[in-house]
């Protein structure tokens, strides 16, 4: 056992553990002394910690979608971060029709429903034609080949996008029924936007997560990750159990991107590019492949980045810690993977299929 | 007309000629066996019936129909299904979920359920483990899991890769009084085996391949005498 011990220590993880430790200390030591100094109130961080969850919970929708695709193809998909914009953008549209006809103000419910659903459409029409004209004629390719493909594919949408609706960001129309605010017990307010997207991606993901443990399409992408082969073997057309992993993490990223537009009022060709990452760094921290994981660390994600930078480094002195947030979430997606290589919840799984 | 007709099948791994002109036939209600050394081409025959490989010549006919075309899960659906080499179920599955996809052609609710009985009660150790990961599940186990999992899908032709492999003596009895159980029910099986002793004693036929061609075929009683057989695959001098 010891000895097991000894030979995986070897001396590029020491110089890890050398570079991890400090920061650790400097988070731990950063977060006493902003509590102690109390220059922040109760319900500030209450906010800090309701925008994290809103931020994270889109984070996790748009982070599933990079873990479906990469269990079941070994492959990042770099251009849903396209998948995502394309749907925040096709509900622009809808949206401001809505508006200026004054349908979203006379039938709330319905118009975002419809907003939803014409998103939800463009993602996953999007993300089927990419699967099919990009990635499966390279199915057999090395595996940097799709990886290049994909950046290929993600420019390409941009810059359609640009060269179709111009470069300018669009408002997204105000919804009257998400504007305003509830307020909790004493003093807790929240808005009513963030409930919105926190109850949406919560649905969504528990939705997600039964049709993956209990349909026979879910048990079958689960037998597809894990052995494309023996999967043909039991009956299973395994290109088209692909496409509806497509579809699925297209549909998830459609909903964040209007959840995201919702939150943010606003959409344009570059906006996937940010959450893109982040939702790739979520999916990577909580294990990428897994698809509690992608969750868990995009909620993760969202709420360090969000209360992180006050906490750690407004004791410190750090001048307007806030605009570190970047930072903060960059360095921990290093400290993840320095201690714990697979992510949070990754089984054995990167080894295994490594 | 043999209900498995295999005929000069020609195989390809890019440049590797694998299979060098295959030909064999398996019968309603057969157990043929086909035997050879490690690396003659045994799986590939099987890759190939089951459409994982495609034959660069040479034609494959179930009942008649000519297979070739079809893709591998379409050929499950015609039903030639295999129980492949090392066993390969799906770990992170449960054993009911692996038998799940064993009947994944299937849609009638109740006749699954139905066949996952029969299974259970074939092997009553899958049973008390169903709710089980199959990774977690012993060599023997595991074998009895993946033959479960082919039954799941009722083959006309059941095509078994090694069942043996890797399973102590009295495991391999098992299994092998099981292949015969199913052959008494009126199961047609495919036996690819190494361990040509225990291979030629359960099979109706045999075939013995060489190097991607078929060097003798038989009655499994006349294999067992001849002379080259005993000296190259049972060890008798
Ligand atoms: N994926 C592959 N790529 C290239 N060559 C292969 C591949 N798989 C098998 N071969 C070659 O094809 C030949 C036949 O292999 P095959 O696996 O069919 O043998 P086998 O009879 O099943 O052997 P074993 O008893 O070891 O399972 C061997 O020479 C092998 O090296
Ligand atoms: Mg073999």
């Amino acid at each position: 056992m010891l000895r097991r011990a000894l030979e995986r220590f070897n001396v590029s993880d020491l110089s890890l553990y050398v570079v991890g430790a400090p920061i650790i200390a400097l988070i731990v030591v950063g977060s006493f002394a902003t509590l102690r100094a109390g220059h922040y109130t109760t319900r500030q961080w209450f906010d800090f910690i309701i925008f994290g969850l809103a931020q994270g919970s889109i984070y996790a929708l748009i982070a599933l979608g990079y873990t479906l695709v990469y269990g079941i193809l070994r492959m990042i998909n770099f251009a849903h971060s396209e998948v995502f914009m394309s749907g925040a953008y096709a509900g622009f549209f809808v949206a401001s029709a809505l508006s200026r006809s004054k349908f979203l103000d006379s039938n709330p419910v319905v118009g975002l429903l419809v907003i939803f659903a014409v998103a939800i459409l463009t993602s996953v029409g999007v993300a089927v034609l990419l699967e099919r004209i990009a990635y499966r004629p390279l199915r057999r390719a090395p595996r940097l080949v799709p990886l290049i493909t994909a950046i290929g594919a993600s420019f390409f949408l941009q810059y359609t996008v640009r060269g179709l609706f111009g470069s300018q960001f669009k408002t997204y129309p105000t919804v009257a029924i998400l504007g305003g605010t509830w307020t909790l017990g004493a003093n807790f307010v929240i808005q009513r936007i963030q409930v919105l997207v926190i109850v949406a991606a919560a649905l969504l993901m528990f939705g997600l997560y039964s049709f993956v443990q209990r349909t026979k399409t879910g048990k079958a992408m689960r037998a597809v990750s894990e052995d494309k082969d023996v999967a043909a073997l039991m009956g299973i057309d395994v290109d088209a159990i692909i496409v509806r992993t497509f579809v699925l993490g297209a549909a998830l990223a459609g909903a964040a991107g209007v959840l995201y537009s919702l939150m943010f009022r606003q959409a344009q060709f570059f906006m996937g590019f940010i959450p893109g990452i982040k939702a790739f760094t979520a999916a990577v921290l909580g294990g990428i492949g897994n698809v509690p994981g992608a969750m868990l660390g995009g909620v993760f994600l969202g709420l360090f980045e969000s209360v992180g930078p006050t906490l750690f480094l407004d004791g410190l002195k750090v001048p307007a810690p806030y605009q570190l947030k970047d930072v903060i979430a960059f360095t921990m997606l290093v400290l993840v993977l320095v201690f714990r290589p697979t992510g949070i919840l990754g089984e054995r799984l990167a080894r295994a299929k490594a | 007309m043999a209900l498995l007709e295999v005929e000069n099948v020609h195989t390809y791994y890019g440049n590797i000629h694998a299979l060098k002109g295959v030909s064999l036939t398996v019968n309603e209600g057969e157990i043929v066996t086909l035997i050879g050394a490690n690396g003659a081409g045994k799986s590939t025959m099987l890759k190939t019936i089951s459409g994982l490989l495609r034959p660069r010549e040479g034609t494959i006919r179930l009942a008649g129909e000519e297979m070739s075309h079809y893709k591998a899960h379409e050929i499950v659906g015609k039903g030639v299904v295999q129980v492949p080499e090392g066993r390969k179920i799906f770990g992170r599955l449960t054993v009911t979920e692996n038998l799940e996809m064993g009947a994944f052609s299937k849609v009638d609710g109740a006749a699954i359920a139905e066949d996952m009985q029969r299974v259970f009660a074939l092997f009553p150790r899958l049973k008390e483990r169903r709710h089980q990961l199959g990774g977690t599940l012993s060599g023997g186990e595991q074998q009895m899991l993946a033959t479960g999992r082919g039954l799941m899908a009722r083959p006309r032709v059941l095509l078994m890769d090694e069942p043996s492999m890797g399973l102590a003596p009295i495991l391999v009895q098992s299994i092998f009084a099981t292949l015969q159980q199913l052959h008494r029910a009126g199961t047609t099986i495919l036996l690819v085996e190494q361990n040509a002793r225990i291979a030629l004693q359960v099979a109706d036929r045999g075939y013995v391949i060489q190097t991607g061609e078929v060097i003798l075929s038989d009655t499994a009683e006349n294999l067992r005498r001849n002379e080259m057989v005993r000296k190259a695959y049972l060890g008798i001098s």
